[in-house]
């Protein structure tokens, strides 16, 4: 079970309270309806499942209702750092 | 005296506290201080058991959380049984009642065993593959056979009486064993300042020290051990745990602790104790000091009882008292287990040999045993045993340097106890669960753990440092490595003085070699729970299974309840062996928690029962539960489902619910409709992005009916949003998909448009909501409402909402409808809504007021043909198909969410499943929800499938069946034919038809 530091709240807390949303930076087309149909498929359905780092958006649900951005190693589950919405990773995979 | 195998002195039991208990039924007797296994072998118990799949008789090989063969039945009454204890770790206590799990008619007389004996070539390893795969419609018979023959213990039939709790704590520092290392260790960091929990599976602490003659600190070791444990306890930040198993080390240094609280005093926690706690604790650093577990080598006839692991037998005759046989031979690899010799031999009895497997043994213990004149036959191995249900005698061979195969003649020797050893395996299965790869060190002989990511120090045994000294001083790094990275500062520690003791080289043996070839020897047993044999895993190699992992699943070695803590590696080594590599190369499976067993009632705690789950009431259900409603879950709400009068059934029931909405009045508690209120000067603009339809030009005072799509243009939920102020907006969602709705909005709030300012509050539960229904309900209204609010059909239309106060408390009153009568949406603040529903009742009387449920909600509206999202939609239908493209604009300015997956090619191509209405030909056949349609019911079979029913009801207002369906292509085929084969043989046919039965002008609402 994870310990996650929620960037909002300020401190860490235990996995119950938190909601894993899938992958991060995954950015809504500005103009839906311009996209092709594999466009918009790939937006919808195409996630990444990498082995090593990962940037995943995470809820602290019953906590603050805020998201989030998480990056994990999948491998060693380390969670590397964590950053709000709209801002970048530090750690990326090389 | 009974207990004939009990030494007059010594040990750490208390022979003034005799307690008798019961084992197969008969009694016995032992002392305060005693394990069962411990009390058994001291009345000359032999058999314990029957293995698993020859049936052989079995004894106590063990004496800790290894033991693979004394797994026993507990309990004195049905509702306190436990299964597959290990009686190796259950302290015996007055009026214990336990039982072996296998063995019929009884362990020592078993049928199965002449069976075994007979069928064993027939069950070779893979035999549940081989054996019980055809015919396939036979294995639920076989299954019952098996799990009867195998041996596996029963759970109660009766609620356990017990209380279970678990508990949350943080720690700077989780030690996990208290040895010489752990106890170290904590020592170190408790006297730093750091916040400790010590805990160890054992009854008392001190690990190996508890069965050693060993002085620590120029004393007893027994003496040392209490003086750590008494400053340990005296310190407040320290939490000492005894008979506490650490059984999981997970993610980011989670651990779960199985703490037994009364196990050891009766069959029932006394006086309302806690019978058992579970500990969760998030620790900043965890010390792994959880010692090793010795190996006993693999040989012919192994299993037959008196066969033990040496340093187990040590642990009877040192800590117990109990000398569990007359005449000892023991086999050895190494010097460390010449000490249960030499403890026998000073116990009083009768040493026959010491077989050792090396050459020229030549260290301390080895110059000890041979002072005392006990008979050392060196370059020799025990290569089977004699006896059936004890040893009778053994045979001892020469074997070659490399230990591969016996090099002389056969001789004999009687004894009725064999211990072996074969070196030690450090426990490494904490490690382990966090995933780190356990690595072999060949000085060691056993695998170490591997490399972490977790925060974890190992000490002592763990790391293959198996002296008392070396153990010490690893305990008191580990600790002060600790404080080093808790930021605490370092502490004067002394390590106690103990006498060193000269060992020389251990030889690599695991497997003993026989004069014939270990398929045609005795049976060389590796895994002794599943009967897993060096022959059985020769075979999963030869038959192509090289992989451990797959030899592991192959063979069902290391599958018991003891995990194959003694016979894993053994048995890597056959493996290793016959593929014509080495052990790490072979490599090794991986131990997952638990480390030991652990009861449901831990797993559970307190969350059983009542408290499983919570369960949401609505402020009115207290009346619902005075005038006998039967409920219904609808997510964690008790909402009432119908409410039968004395002796209606419960069609009887909805039939009146129904026939009294539609010609008077019904009222619903509605209470349970998520409800979000929604603020912000973008509130309208966020509705108009995640809402199909229009809501830019909704005037304050109206309602509007939405559909919420997903990405992928499908429906998920739906409900009616109101306008209450121009920035102000409170939307309602399905009863069960209030939060999932909630987390949407957030979602695409934070994640996609932070830039519009719109706020989101859950108001499900500050408003309770009653909707009256039916031609009467405008009158019944008027007579409630306070003061002069015009609630005319002109002046409140359909789709209107209005504040007003209703029976003296302030309301907002939607005319909104979801039975397609003339209806009212009461909303009340939920403290006033008990007081509201009664008031209704009172003035409702004179109408028939009839309230109504779930069921009769369900049929009301089908009859309309509205959809209940998450019922009539599951995830692949769009507004189209629902037939509702007018809840859908796709002139908006913003692509909302769906507009552009649903316009992809498959969404918009003909013959999609449309819902349109089903009507049967014969209107008394009611449809079962999820039958399949197709459109020739001569087809053969498989038919193609074109639809289904996704709901179906009686209606009684109609006199006839009312369904809803999907149908390809449904939309256009009005009018046609539709085929639905049941599973009871009968084909329903039916006409496709619009999904409004009732009303298809609205003429009923618009009065």
């Amino acid at each position: 079970m994870f310990y996650i530091y929620c960037p909002y709240c300020g401190e860490h807390r235990e996995e119950e309270e938190f909601h894993n949303h899938g992958q991060a930076h995954i950015e809504r087309p500005a103009d839906p309806d311009s996209c092709t149909d594999e466009e918009w498929g790939n937006y919808m359905f195409f996630r990444k499942s990498p082995k090593g780092l990962h940037h995943e958006i995470w809820d602290h649900v019953a906590g603050c209702r805020k998201f989030f951005n998480v990056t994990r190693d999948t491998v060693t589950y380390e969670i590397k750092e964590v950053y709000k919405m709209g801002e970048q990773p530090k750690v990326v995979a090389e | 005296m009974s207990q004939k195998n009990r030494l007059q002195s010594g040990g750490r039991i208390d022979r003034s506290k005799p307690l008798t208990f019961t084992y197969n039924g008969k009694q016995f007797e032992g002392f305060a201080g005693d394990t069962l296994a411990s009390a058994l072998l001291a009345n000359g118990v032999d058999i314990i058991g029957r293995s698993f799949k020859y049936s052989r008789p079995r004894g106590i090989v063990a004496a800790g959380a290894e033991e693979p063969n004394a797994v026993m039945q507990l309990g004195a009454t049905e509702a306190t049984q436990v299964p597959n204890v290990r009686a190796t770790q259950q302290e015996l206590f007055s009026g214990l009642v336990s039982g072996s799990t296998n063995g019929w008619p009884s362990v020592d007389n078993d049928i199965m065993g002449v069976l075994g004996k007979v069928g064993g070539k027939m069950m070779p390893p893979g035999f549940y593959y081989k054996t019980f795969m055809y015919p396939a419609t036979m294995w639920e018979t076989y299954e019952k056979v098996i799990r009867k023959a195998a041996g596996l213990g029963r759970s109660p039939n009766e609620y356990d009486p017990d209380t279970y709790d678990k508990v949350n704590q943080h720690a700077d520092l989780v030690v996990v064993g208290a040895g010489p290392a752990g106890l170290i260790a904590a020592l170190t960091a408790a006297r730093g300042g750091a916040r400790v929990i010590i805990a160890d599976e054992q009854n008392e602490f001190g690990g190996s020290l508890l069965s050693s003659k060993e002085s620590v600190d120029g004393k007893a070791a027994g003496a040392w051990v209490a003086s750590v444990v008494k400053e340990l306890e005296a310190n407040e930040n320290v939490i000492v745990l005894p008979r506490s198993t650490v059984n999981g080390y997970h993610d980011h240094n989670f651990l779960t602790i199985h703490q037994r609280l009364t196990d050891h005093i009766a069959d029932r926690a006394p006086n309302g104790q806690v019978r058992q706690r579970y500990h969760r604790v998030r620790s900043k650093w965890v010390v792994l000091a959880t010692g090793a577990h010795e190996r006993p080598l693999v040989f012919g006839n192994n299993d037959v009882p008196g066969c033990m692991v040496a340093n187990a037998v040590s642990t009877y005759i040192n800590r117990f008292g109990v000398v569990p046989g007359n005449e000892l031979v023991l086999m050895t690899t190494n010097d460390n287990a010449y000490r249960t010799a030499i403890d026998w031999h000073d116990a009083g009895r009768k040493v026959q040999a010491i077989v050792d497997t090396r050459k020229n043994p030549s260290g301390a213990l080895v110059e000890a045993a041979r002072e005392r004149g006990i008979t050392v036959m060196t370059g020799s191995a025990v290569i089977d045993v004699q006896g059936s249900k004890r040893v009778s005698g053994v045979s001892v061979a020469p074997i070659s340097e490399d230990g591969s195969k016996v090099t002389g003649s056969v001789k004999k020797l009687s004894a009725d106890t064999v211990a072996s050893s074969g070196g030690w395996s450090p426990v490494i299965h904490l490690s382990c669960h966090t995933g780190s790869k356990p690595v072999w060190n060949e000085d060691v002989l056993g695998f170490l753990p591997g490399k972490t990511v977790q925060k974890q120090l190992t000490a002592g045994a763990i790391n293959g440092t198996f002296n008392t000294a070396g153990a010490l001083e690893e305990g008191k790094k580990a600790g002060l490595e600790a404080l080093s990275k808790l930021g605490l500062s370092a502490v004067e520690v002394d390590v106690p003085a103990t006498t060193e003791v000269k060992e020389s080289k251990a030889m690599a043996l695991f497997h003993v070699p026989h004069t014939k070839p270990t398929s045609q020897a005795p049976k060389q047993f590796v895994d002794y729970q599943n009967d897993v044999t060096a022959a059985g895993i020769e075979l999963a190699c030869r038959e192509g299974f090289e992989s451990i992992e797959h030899v592991k699943r192959y063979t069902a070695m290391g599958f018991g309840t003891d995990q194959g803590k003694l016979g894993n590696i053994n048995g890597m080594a056959v493996a290793a062996k016959v593929l014509n590599q080495t052990i790490p190369q072979t490599g090794t499976t991986i131990f997952r928690p638990n480390y030991t067993p652990i009861t449901f009632g831990a797993i559970a705690g307190r969350d059983c029962g009542a408290l499983f789950d919570p369960e949401r009431y609505s402020a009115m259900h207290k009346w619902h539960l005075e005038n006998g409603a039967k409920f219904e879950d609808v997510g964690q709400w008790k909402r009432p489902w119908y409410f039968p009068k004395a002796g209606e059934s419960m069609q009887e029931a909805l039939n009146r619910e129904c026939l009294a909405t539609r010609e008077s009045i019904g009222i619903l508690d509605a209470s349970t409709l998520g409800k979000i209120d929604i603020q912000g000067k973008d509130a309208r603009e966020f509705l108009g992005r995640v809402y199909s339809n229009a809501w830019a030009k909704l005037p304050v005072g109206k309602c509007r009916y939405g559909l919420m799509l997903k990405e992928d243009g499908m429906v998920f939920d739906d409900g009616v949003t109101s306008c209450l102020a121009e920035n102000h907006f409170l939307m309602t969602t399905t009863s069960g998909g209030a939060a999932t709705v909630l987390n949407w909005l957030e979602f695409y709030h934070q994640t996609e448009w932070p830039e519009l300012e719109v706020y989101f509050t859950s108001v499900t539960d500050h408003w309770a909501t009653m909707t009256i229904s039916g031609p009467n309900s405008r009158k019944l209204l008027e007579e409630l409402i306070d003061g002069d609010v015009d609630v005319s059909k002109d002046s409140f239309k359909f789709m209107d909402w209005k504040p007003m106060s209703v029976a003296g408390v302030p309301a907002r009153v939607f005319r909104i409808s979801f039975t397609g009568e003339l209806s009212f949406e009461i909303n009340v603040q939920a403290n006033y809504g008990l007081h509201v529903w009664e008031k209704l009742f009172e003035h409702g009387a004179k109408y028939d007021l009839t309230p109504y449920g779930t069921e009769t909600m369900h049929i009301l509206r089908a009859e309309k043909g509205f959809i209940i999202a998450g019922q009539d939609t599951d995830g692949s239908v769009h507004p189209y198909d629902l037939g509702m493209g007018w809840a859908v604009s796709m002139n908006k300015p913003f692509s909302f969410i769906g507009k552009r997956g649903m316009q992809r090619e498959d969404c918009v191509r003909a013959e999609r499943k449309q819902m349109v209405g089903i009507k049967t030909i014969d209107p008394n056949v009611v449809l079962p929800e999820g039958a399949q349609a197709v459109f020739d019911p001569t087809a053969s079979i498989p038919m193609p499938m074109v639809g289904h029913i996704s709901s179906s009801y009686w209606s009684a207002c109609l006199g006839r069946s009312v369904a809803l369906g999907f149908v390809k292509g449904g939309l256009d085929k009005m009018g046609e034919k539709v085929y639905y084969p049941l599973v009871d043989g009968r084909i329903v046919e039916a006409e496709i038809c619009s999904p409004i039965f009732l009303d298809p002008k609205g003429e009923r609402q618009n009065v």
